[in-house]
């Protein structure tokens, strides 16, 4: 029933010398979120950086082992990093929109990619607008600077501009963390909405968040994977005792 | 808390103070040159000055003519020539000394650059006639190679270190989030830098380029010594041209004192001045506009 959509293999990472992931495996499943909690610095942003290879820009940065998607391994030789990160879209913790109009910004990856045909570009700006909730707040000023939003807008522009590029897995690194109670919820709906189209994997330090809005849920620490299951089981019964106290917020 | 009000306002009357000195320094040359320059106009018809193509101060025969216009256009086309062979070069390298560049080819190319910056303008002209002279002569099959081509590359020499820091600055400065948001949707380097990068950098790059065109347009010694110095309407860039500064050099040594002829050097003078005031100005109101945009 169901299909696992990224295969993780003895993935292991380093900045330099310091190694920041440790033999990480596990099986991301399709059209299901599945959340990545653990304490500061372990370790989360870098393993979801690793999945569209957005580590790649970082000098001195060294990847080890298997990410498989669909099949093919995204550290192979001869794969497209443009390919595979037009495939698993990113949202970033802090908005991040270009320094251009709203109807701009959600067009650009459609342009960037070789798309002419203007009707067709603004068909899906006005549904990735649509698909991220955000389409009546800024129909009328489509071509206003994208800096007139505000910063929860801000944040769901930027997820619009994600999902333009008709990514299939898409990657958020504490997408709500600068946001009020309001946008915040705003995105959780949004993030239950996506992911009958998309696989979603998304960072929190927010173990509420983590409850209410991923199906799995994965416990990292200090760069390994302490505990991966059903979000139920992590948040009610979880195997290990560190994971436990975590959780119940037992320490940092 | 009296203490340091006090120490701020005499940093702030310092500071003040020093503003209108710069205004007032500026202001005293523009009040001389037209005090030097209008005199020219009791015999010179404004009109001719400016828009004729004929400059014949001593001539002895017929009636001397005093039209800048040539020098005028020879000025601007080995500027522009100069911007146009400059920008690319210089945004180019700026690009790769801030993204692609080794620490190690920075750590060579930086102080090269800023050596570069510092070479007087005298030995870049003699460059232009021991060197790129002969090689443009072989090239297009001319006697000689001193013409404003000559002076169009060696200007946009003399422009770049400007240019490639300064840009250099600009992309720098353009935060790596948008550079990370425009590689996450799919776009490659190239795109990231020609649609994200340059567009947030653009103010800073514009007032790069403004700047190389200031420094060309008033360079003398280089063009005075490359381009061949004879009065004419150019026609191509492969012809000898006089620019206004190079007359100006050239005539005023030797013009008797209070003539009409020396009185319209400093007419071009005059004209020179409100071309470089008139581009910075214009650089000004691009770069805040720009801003406004970017906030
Ligand atoms: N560009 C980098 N260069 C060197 N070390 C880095 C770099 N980015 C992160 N690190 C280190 O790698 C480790 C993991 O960082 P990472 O950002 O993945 O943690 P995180 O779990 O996302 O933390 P947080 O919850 O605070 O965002 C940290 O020790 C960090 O200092
Ligand atoms: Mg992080």
């Amino acid at each position: 029933m169901e299909n696992v959509k990224i295969r993780v293999g003895d993935f292991n990472f380093y900045y330099g010398k310091a190694q920041v992931l440790k033999n990480i495996s596990i099986d991301i499943v399709e059209n299901k979120v599945t959340g990545i909690i653990g304490p500061s610095g372990c370790g989360k942003s870098t393993f979801l950086r690793s999945i569209n290879r957005m580590n790649d820009t970082i000098i001195g940065a060294r990847a080890q082992g298997r990410i498989i998607i669909d099949g093919r391994n995204i550290y192979d030789e001869d794969v497209d990093v443009v390919e595979i990160r037009r495939k698993v879209g990113m949202v970033f913790q802090k908005s991040n929109p270009f320094p251009k109009t709203i109807f701009d910004n959600v067009a650009y990856g459609l342009m960037v990619n070789g798309v002419k045909d203007k009707y067709y570009i603004q068909d899906r700006v006005e549904k990735s607008l649509r698909d991220a909730a955000i389409w009546d707040e800024v129909k009328d000023r489509l071509n206003k600077n994208a800096f007139e939003l505000s910063g929860g807008q801000q944040q769901r522009l930027c997820i619009a501009r994600a999902l333009a590029v008709e990514p299939q897995i898409i990657l958020m690194d504490e997408p709500a963390s600068a946001l009020d109670p309001t946008a915040t919820l705003k995105i959780e709906e949004l993030i239950q909405e996506l992911k009958k189209k998309y696989t979603i994997i998304i960072v929190t330090h927010n173990m509420q968040q983590a409850a209410r809005i991923s199906d799995f849920t994965v416990f990292f620490m200090l760069g390994e994977l302490i505990e991966y299951n059903i979000t139920n089981i992590i948040f009610t019964k979880p195997a290990k005792k560190i994971t436990e106290d975590y959780i119940t917020g037992r320490f940092g | 808390m009296g203490h340091s009000k006090f120490k701020e306002k005499m940093v702030h009357g310092l500071f003040f103070l020093n503003g209108l000195l710069v205004v007032l320094v500026l202001v005293g040359i523009f009040i001389l040159l037209v005090a030097k320059a209008l005199p020219a106009f009791r015999e010179i018809r404004l009109i001719e000055f400016l828009f004729s193509a004929n400059w014949n101060p001593t001539a002895t025969f017929v009636a001397p003519t005093y039209g800048i216009l040539s020098m005028f256009v020879s000025t601007m086309a080995v500027s522009i020539g100069a911007l146009i062979i400059a920008i690319p070069l210089g945004i180019g390298a700026a690009a790769y000394l801030s993204d692609v560049a080794s620490s190690r080819v920075r750590e060579i190319a930086k102080p090269v650059i800023e050596i570069l910056a510092g070479i007087p303008s005298v030995v870049i002209g003699f460059l232009g006639i021991v060197l790129v002279g002969p090689v443009i002569a072989k090239i297009f099959h001319l006697p000689n190679g001193l013409n404003a081509l000559n002076g169009s590359i060696l200007l946009a020499v003399m422009a770049l270190p400007t240019i490639i820091s300064l840009t250099e600055d600009a992309l720098k400065s353009v935060p790596k989030s948008f550079e990370e948001a425009s590689l996450a949707l799919g776009a490659t380097y190239w795109q990231t830098l020609v649609r994200v990068k340059i567009p947030a950098a653009a103010s800073g790059i514009i007032a790069a380029c403004m700047l190389g065109m200031g420094r060309a347009v008033g360079e003398t010694m280089t063009v005075l010594m490359a381009t061949g110095c004879s009065i004419a309407m150019p026609k191509n860039f492969l012809q000898s041209v006089e620019t206004m500064t190079s007359t100006i050099a050239i005539e005023l040594g030797e013009v008797p004192y209070n003539t009409t002829h020396y009185y319209a050097l400093f007419g071009i003078g005059l004209v020179l001045f409100i071309i470089t005031f008139a581009v910075n100005m214009i650089a000004d109101v691009v770069l805040h506009k720009h801003q406004k945009v970017l906030k």
